[in-house]
């Protein structure tokens, strides 16, 4: 009995969320189509919970349910970064659901489940249970991604996802039977002590496949080309989950395998993660040049941005890996703050999505724009805003260890990005002001906000938040 | 002071008007009027702070000073703010300069003015970070900062091709800035700290000098700018507002040479005993080159930015040389050219604000018309010539003897420079303010008002001050570039005799 006490008191944000989404499943079908209700409401209180009950809760590290579900200072971090970007977008959604008249009461359902799968995914401490968690995650969010059903983008990025994120998941069912076949085991610590040294083939493939199948969810190159059909087709408050919380979620499990179920065969892996590291970033850079419409831009630099964190990978060690942790918190941060100021993009009720629609924000919302300004510059690692700390730790890692040529070909490509970030900028701050736009909706623009003051601000003190990166990072070894 | 140092005040105090100035409320031409005083107010503070810092510090100790320092980014990096006999003059030089920028927009800017102030005042801030702050990454953080606001000035406020010239001035530098940041990493591996105190006696290995070095050059030479990175300086010249030109050469072009005689010069002195053949080249290539491409302008701005890059030839070269001579003539050519470039950008603007051009051909005989503006306009091309008695002269003649104890052929090939500049110089004062004042347009040219005549005064006492008693500068500096230079001979001798110990 006392195993099922630790074993719920280590897993209760995924077991309040659980219970959570089924009792507001049965409240929004006896509502029935109709109602709107407080279905959001709750969902958004279920993750806050969630939120507290792992700021409260305990800071030990535990393997409970048989081996399949750890719980430890790595994961609890991930996990406060997965909650607060599904709670902020929740709360950013509601308006434009709303305004598309896609406000149904499914939608926060499938973000809860989703987080639920994330949260399931960051404590996987096995194959079979990295595998349900990524499956919970991956079906909501084929569903969300085509939550517009009558619209024919929302549709087609939906079952594009659908087609190739199953795919994917084949290439990494695929991958985990075989390091099961080589390995014996599907528990990661299993799997850790068996494969080291000179490992079998079979193994080293078995490697590749989950690869694989984990960059897809990181959208990391060249696993990427669902990205930005996606991101343009799906709704935005959708492009902004897919954005923040899914990219949390795989990047921390792809951590937590590579760190602690193949330690003895870091040179195997690390190749793997240089590569894709490497093509991310230049792709990246390159691609979103010619992009104008803004969620696919931001979508070629999720693929740059995931290339920059996986440096931090590739450099390994404690300090690589704090300085994902920490690329991904501030990735996180401004990502929403960008995803907010895109919601605020509408005119006369329908929103807009060009580059060129923002152009003279700077005189016709002069507060929008400079936040708005701020992400950007802070996206192009420009100091002293935020983004320049996350180039720093993970760039000084890669330099540490001894990756120039990785660092070199990466701070360029960020020199490259940097001329599309500035573009924005540009726009808004250059250009002759386009039709303003609508009144905005209180929660995106208290996002856009906070998210700003959290990037202008985080130089002046930003001691409590590298400790508490460094102390995550420290947790997975 | 408030718990914070002194430097950290002044750094931060431009940041205490900028909040100021979003406090007031909306667009009426008095509040515009109140965030101009608010602007000039705390300028003005901040330069009287900078006075009591300077009278604060004793030039003789060759030590950091008013040194304060505080936890930042753990494991090594640190907020340590210092100055030295250095940086000091580029402090005071920044200080001095500011509240002349925004006097010098008071008129010519009013388009979205709350917010060109804000500009301005967190630039100051940045800038003098850089030359205050003692760790390596801080100095990024600022070096880089800089790059924000400036880009903003030039792409709102600039002319007709300033999106064009604001991208080119931020993407040259933040490319070659980004692998300044590999190098400062890569030195954070080897000294487990950035603290620029501690690395200037860390010894660099060999090898890895020369890599970090270049990568220095990678930034340091596009900011400073030389030949042939230094394109992006026309343009953003051109398209800049005054204020914005003043800025860009007075202060953010020093920012290359500082580099080189605070990082390049003593913590890689192995590798720029090695590279400085290649920098004489570069630097001797700029002197002549753009002088010659400065002869040919037909815009008053290019011609400027073109004879400014090659002064900041004479600065490199002077730095290289690696003599008490060439050093110090180095950085009081350094701060002679920002006075006396950031003059001359202020005297194209007076006429650009009243006729609205910066072409040449549209001007001529303005003596008959603008008698004061002809003096004043004289004094600083007589000093951007190098004329004895003007502050330019000190600077270029130290530089040039510097370079001739190391190599004659270098310092005559530079002096050619000096003969060019001053055909380019008089070539553009003749054609404007002498001939015949034919141009319609011109008949009705308003003299220099009373605010302008009070923003050349203090800029035309200092560069004759500094021409005849140019002691102030090189004695604040002398005792810090001595240090310098024995710290650089010691360690290349090290490095010989470990060489000739070699079977």
């Amino acid at each position: 009995m006392s195993h099922l006490s630790a074993a719920i008191a280590h897993s209760l944000p995924e077991l309040i969320l659980a219970a959570g989404v089924l009792v507001l499943v049965l409240l929004g079908a006896l509502r029935g189509k109709e109602s709107e209700g407080p279905v959001t409401e709750i969902a958004a209180g279920l993750l806050g919970i969630a939120i507290i009950v792992i700021l409260l809760g305990g800071k030990t590290t535990a393997v409970v349910y048989g081996g399949a579900f750890i719980d430890d200072g790595f994961g609890r971090f991930m996990k406060l970064l997965t909650l607060a970007g599904s709670l902020v977008t929740l709360l950013m959604s509601q308006d434009f659901l709303a305004r598309e008249k896609i406000d149904k009461f499914e939608f926060p359902i499938l973000i809860l489940l989703a987080t639920l799968g994330m949260l399931m995914l960051i404590s996987a401490a096995g194959l079979i249970a990295l595998y349900l968690g990524l499956e919970l995650m991956s079906l909501s969010l084929y569903v969300i991604a085509a939550f517009h059903r009558d619209n024919i983008r929302a549709s087609e990025a939906g079952l594009k996802y659908f087609v190739l994120g199953a795919l994917s998941s084949g290439m990494l069912l695929y991958g985990a039977s075989l390091l099961y076949g080589f390995a014996g085991t599907v528990s990661f610590a299993g799997i850790a002590e068996t494969v080291n040294g000179k490992p079998s083939l079979g193994a080293i493939f078995g490697l590749v496949f989950l690869m694989a199948g984990l960059a897809f969810k990181m959208s990391a190159v060249p696993f990427h080309m669902w990205t930005p059909d996606v991101y343009e087709g799906a709704p935005t408050p959708v492009t902004a989950f897919f954005a923040t919380s899914v990219k949390m979620a795989a990047v921390a499990i792809t951590l937590r395998v590579v760190i602690t179920a193949f330690p003895g065969i870091a040179s195997q892996w690390r190749q793997i993660v240089i590569f894709i590291s490497l093509l991310s970033m230049v792709l990246g850079a390159f691609a979103a040049i010619g992009q104008s419409n803004i969620k696919r831009l931001m979508a070629y630099s999720a693929i740059g941005h995931i290339g920059f964190a996986l440096v931090g990978l590739a450099a390994g060690g404690e300090a690589g890996v704090s300085g994902v942790i920490a690329y991904m918190a501030i990735y996180l941060v401004m990502t929403l703050g960008t995803f907010a100021g895109i919601l605020l993009m509408r005119v006369n009720g329908t929103s807009v999505e060009n580059i060129s629609d923002l152009s003279g924000l700077a005189r016709t919302d002069g507060t929008m724009a400079f936040f708005l300004a701020m992400m950007m510059f802070s996206l192009a690692g420009v100091p002293p805003l935020a983004g320049f700390f996350a180039k720093w730790y993970v760039f000084n890692a890669a330099i540490q260890s001894g990756l120039y040529t990785l660092a070199v070909i990466g701070v360029l490509s960020s020199a490259v990005a940097a001329y599309y970030y500035l573009r924005i900028v540009k726009v808004m701050y250059f250009d002759q002001p386009a039709p303003a736009f609508d009144k905005p909706a209180p929660a995106p623009r208290a996002v856009l906000a906070v998210t700003g003051m959290l990037v202008l601000f985080l130089f002046a003190d930003p001691g409590a938040f590298i400790d508490a990166t460094t102390a995550a990072a420290q947790s997975l070894f | 002071m408030f718990g914070f140092g002194i430097l950290s005040c002044l750094v931060f105090l431009p940041l205490v008007g900028v909040g100021f100035i979003l406090a007031l409320r909306g667009n009426d031409e008095a509040t515009l009027e109140n965030a101009r005083r608010a602007a000039l107010g705390t300028t003005l503070i901040v330069f009287l702070l900078s006075l009591y810092a300077y009278s604060r510090f004793d030039p003789s100790s060759t030590a950091f000073q008013l040194v304060e320092e505080k936890g930042w980014l753990g494991h090594g990096l640190v907020y340590k703010m210092g100055v030295d006999g250095i940086s000091l003059p580029f402090v005071l030089l920044t200080t001095f300069l500011l509240p002349i920028c925004i006097l010098a927009s008071w008129e010519s800017i009013q388009n979205r003015v709350k917010e060109y102030m804000i500009a301005f005042l967190v630039l100051e801030t940045l800038m003098l970070g850089v030359f205050c702050a003692l760790d390596l990454v801080l100095f990024y953080f600022f070096f880089e900062g800089s790059l924000i606001p400036m880009f903003l000035i030039i792409g709102i406020w600039g002319g007709p091709r300033r999106v064009y010239s604001a991208f080119k001035f931020f993407l040259y530098t933040f490319t070659g800035s980004v692998l300044l940041l590999l190098a400062v990493m890569a030195m954070y591996g080897v000294a487990g700290t950035t603290d620029i105190t501690i690395l200037l006696q860390t010894h660099f290995p060999s090898s890895m000098q020369k890599w970090l070095w270049l990568a220095f050059l990678a930034s340091l030479a596009v900011k400073t700018p030389m030949w042939p990175v230094h394109t992006w300086l026309p343009d953003a010249h051109v398209e800049a507002p005054t204020a914005g030109s003043v800025i860009l050469a007075g202060i953010l072009l020093k920012f290359g040479g500082y580099g080189f005689l605070r990082f390049s010069l003593p913590m890689f002195p192995e590798a720029s005993a090695y590279f400085a053949p290649l920098i004489f080249a570069l630097s001797i290539v700029a002197i002549i080159y753009t002088s010659l491409v400065a002869l040919v302008q037909e815009d008053m701005k290019k011609l400027i930015a073109y004879s400014s890059v090659a002064h900041m030839g004479f600065v490199t070269m002077g730095l290289f040389s690696m003599t008490s001579q060439g050093v110090q003539g180095a950085v009081f050519q350094m701060i002679s050219h920002g006075l006396v470039s950031a003059a001359l950008f202020l005297c194209v603007g007076v006429i650009y604000d009243r006729m609205h051009t910066r072409e040449i051909a549209a001007y001529g005989g303005l003596v008959a018309r603008m008698p004061l503006y002809a003096v004043v306009f004289m004094v600083f091309t007589l000093a951007n010539v190098g004329l004895p008695g003007t502050s330019g002269f000190i600077g270029e003649f130290l530089t040039l003897l510097g370079a001739f104890r190391i190599n004659s052929w270098v310092a005559f090939l530079a002096a050619l420079g000096t003969i060019l500049s001053v055909s380019y110089a008089l070539y553009l004062y003749r054609r404007i303010i002498f001939g015949v004042l034919d141009k319609p347009g011109l008949a009705a040219i308003r003299d220099l008002s009373w605010r302008e005549a009070a923003l050349f005064a203090p800029l035309v006492a200092l560069t004759i001050l500094y021409g005849i008693y140019p002691a102030p500068v090189l004695g604040s500096s002398s005792a810090a570039i001595d240090v310098l230079i024995k710290g650089y001979d010691t360690a290349l001798a090290v490095t010989r005799t470990a060489a000739l110990a070699l079977p």
